[in-house]
């Protein structure tokens, strides 16, 4: 998912909690909200901190895939539509950057972190973006599997991470039709769409399964965000759910999924599909992947050789509140 | 990052119809003015006939949580402010 | 913020509803005799709308801050929404079945009819942000010139246009004036982006027979009437931002309107253009 792998506290069973942990545990499960300067427990804050964080990295490195097709766009229309979707993702970072803010860390705090590699993004982004038709694999697969995690994300526990989340899902509702609205223009198109549209699925198909990270069934971090729900399924849930859903998409787009293995199974009610290469996988996220360099330098460049635009600004609203000040005491 | 950092802004903003203001969210501005133009950029997509209300975010005092109780409470007493209190007959109708 | 000319929108919300509903009368669209300079003179508007809104979107994931690269991508949104209407319109003055998209897809560089101005490429955020105040204070007062147009078709756009192109103003000589007087570095960009850009600035001004042919139907203003209210604009602008108004000749850079372009053009449009070329009649 868009935070993938965040490592949490591990889990206290109810004797074991303070007395302040219970009742936070207890507030929790009557799905009460916990708002900023309440109590919470250190690894819930650091928890959240890391994820949320994660979270905003992916929408703010994600603009870098798509938005490289921004100047490329076919028609006047699909270049103002992606531009508004590639827009909307700074969006979903910056609203992201707040939640995380209220739990005592800046923005410029987590954006170093970032660029240091010190914090992680989703490793779908870490993939290239090769022909036109992959602006819909993108919408349709990558935001897709987004939505899965951030729809149920929308009941979590902490109240301006749930805010946050329910004014994206609000907004990102256009942008898995848009990708699959491309997807269909291209596989009901020339010989030549079809075939981007089939290989840019191939590419992007088991990318698109990896994003649910690994099978965290066992894991006991996961158990902990389950509990302060802050994590609402197991990634295997949602993997599945994005499976069951896409492959009857992509039977009417007329475009093969490429697993052999796919196969309809009756008894559990949901198709039976192949693991990603999740050695690849941990590649991507070690930094390995096709195009990590890229996607850091590119975030490094807008940083760095935007300071004097941000200090620029800094030093004219110090100069002008300081006019102000020495107006208002020359009229007194 | 040893850089001053834009401060912090809470957004509220009006829409159309003559409701409060509503906090949308919060945003990075170097003063007032230009929080209010990123809030028009960032939470309104510039729609226009809107009233945007721009608070430095360390200016806002809230309530603390360990006076939840007494702050609270004696709304919860107050069930008259409340519309679903009084039971209006079906013939007048929406209310 | 220096005193900008009056947006007077209201006004031009009630010219547009007007001409909306003269709209199948407009007796420019079909003049014969007019169609040639019509048909150029609308594609200037949307060439310059097009070829500035796909710069500014080249900075869409790059922007210095977040809140700025989405004001940025909005003001490339509006751009390229103002483009689809005039170069829609020109396709139907035109009369040749040529749609927005096949004009801004299908013509070579000598075709496009925008401003060398708008054109440059991009460099630091500094020319950028000039460019765009250089070019917005044109803008903002040939639209509001134009929502009085005797082509209703023509004020039916530049009212819609107008009302957005007001805020790019708002914005853009506000950052002029802020990173200006910022600090020593912020200020030295701008004024040397103020430099770089001064010699494209004279092109929007100068008129030659399409302009005339338009302004003479009473489709469009005089551009000599345009340029003072520029000029005081930039001052104003400039004097507020302590930046010099650069020594030197300010049209030395022209001919993009009549389609001699800078070396850049060519390059945007290979890019812009890329898949319709390469993949002739598919439909996306």
């Amino acid at each position: 998912m868009y935070a993938q792998m965040v490592k949490s506290e591990g889990m206290k069973s109810l004797e074991e909690m303070s007395p302040e942990e219970r009742a936070f545990q207890e507030r929790i499960d009557a799905n009460e909200k916990i708002e900023p300067k309440e109590w919470m427990p250190e690894g819930y804050r650091k928890t959240l901190i890391r994820q949320i964080g994660q979270h905003a990295h992916s929408e703010i490195v994600g603009q870098l895939p798509e938005g490289n097709w921004v100047t490329r766009a076919p028609t006047l229309e699909r270049k103002a539509i992606l531009l508004a979707k590639v827009q909307d993702e700074a969006g979903h970072g910056l609203y992201l950057y707040s939640a995380a803010e209220t739990l005592g860390v800046t923005r410029d705090e987590l954006t170093e972190k970032l660029l240091s590699g010190d914090m992680k993004y989703s490793s779908i982004f870490n993939y290239p973006t090769l022909t036109w038709a992959d602006m819909g694999a993108v919408g349709w697969l990558v935001d897709g599997a987004a939505i899965m995690n951030q729809v149920p994300l929308q009941r979590t526990s902490y109240g301006p991470y749930s805010r946050a989340m329910i004014r994206i899902c609000k907004e990102e509702s256009f942008h898995q039709r848009q990708g699959f609205a491309i997807m269909m223009k291209m596989a009901n198109g020339t010989p030549e769409q079809k075939e981007m549209a089939q290989d840019a699925l191939n590419r992007f198909w088991f990318p698109a399964l990896m994003m649910f990270g690994p099978s965290d069934a066992d894991s006991v971090h996961s158990a902990q965000s389950m509990a302060w729900k802050i994590k609402m399924n197991t990634n295997d849930e949602l993997r599945q759910k994005f499976v069951d859903e896409t492959v009857p998409q992509a039977e009417f787009l007329g475009l093969t999924v490429p697993d052999k293995t796919l196969a309809w199974n009756e008894e559990k009610g949901g198709y039976d599909f192949a693991e990603p290469d999740w050695n690849e996988f941990f590649e991507v996220i070690k930094g390995n992947g096709p195009c990590n360099e890229e996607r850091l330098s590119a975030r490094q460049k807008a940083w760095s050789e935007g300071a004097w635009f941000r200090e620029g600004l800094t030093a004219y609203a110090d100069k002008a509140a300081s006019r102000r000040a020495a107006a208002q005491m020359a009229a007194e | 990052m040893s850089k001053k950092e834009w401060p912090l802004w809470e957004i509220f903003i009006r829409g159309q119809h003559g409701l409060n203001h509503r906090h949308v969210g919060s945003l990075h501005a170097p003063d007032a003015e230009m929080a209010i133009r990123n809030a028009r950029d960032v939470y309104t997509r510039r729609k226009e006939g809107v009233s945007i209300w721009v608070v430095p975010s360390a200016q806002i005092t809230a309530s603390s949580p360990s006076e939840k109780g007494p702050m609270y409470d004696p709304a919860e007493s107050k069930v008259y402010r409340h519309p679903t209190f009084y039971d209006i007959p079906d013939e007048v109708g929406h209310m | 913020m220096p005193s900008l000319p009056d947006a007077a929108t209201p006004d031009a919300a009630a010219l547009a509803k007007q001409a909306a509903a003269h709209q199948s009368h407009d007796p420019h669209v079909a003049d014969v005799d007019l169609q040639p300079a019509l048909f150029d003179w609308l594609c200037r508007m949307g060439d310059n709308s097009l070829v500035l809104g796909h710069r500014l979107s080249e900075w869409c994931g790059h922007g210095p801050a977040l809140e700025e690269d989405i004001a940025l991508a909005n003001t490339a949104l509006d751009l390229i929404g103002q483009t689809q209407m005039w170069l829609a319109l020109a396709g139907e003055v035109e009369d040749a079945g040529r749609t927005a998209d096949d004009l801004a897809y299908l013509r070579d560089t000598s075709k496009f009819r925008n401003l060398k101005l708008v054109e440059l490429p991009n460099d630091d955020l500094a020319v950028t942000l000039m460019r765009g105040f250089l070019f917005d204070a044109f803008h903002f007062e040939l639209l509001k010139e134009l929502a009085g147009s005797s082509s209703p078709r023509v004020a039916e756009i530049a009212a819609k246009a107008l009302k957005e192109v007001s805020y790019h103003l708002e914005r853009s000589s506000d950052l002029v004036v802020r990173l200006g007087d910022g600090t020593t570095e912020s200020h030295e960009r701008m004024q040397a982006a103020l430099n770089r850009l001064w010699p494209y600035t004279g092109e929007m001004f100068k008129a030659d027979g399409v302009d005339e042919a338009v302004a003479e139907a009473g489709i469009a203003p005089k551009l000599s009437d345009v340029l003072p209210v520029w000029q005081r604009t930039v001052d104003d602008v400039l004097s507020e931002a302590t930046l010099a108004k650069p020594d030197r000749k300010f049209d030395a850079q022209t001919g993009g309107k009549q389609g001699r372009h800078t070396e850049h053009l060519g390059f945007l449009l290979a890019e812009m253009q890329f898949l319709q070329r390469a993949y002739p009649g598919a439909s996306w």
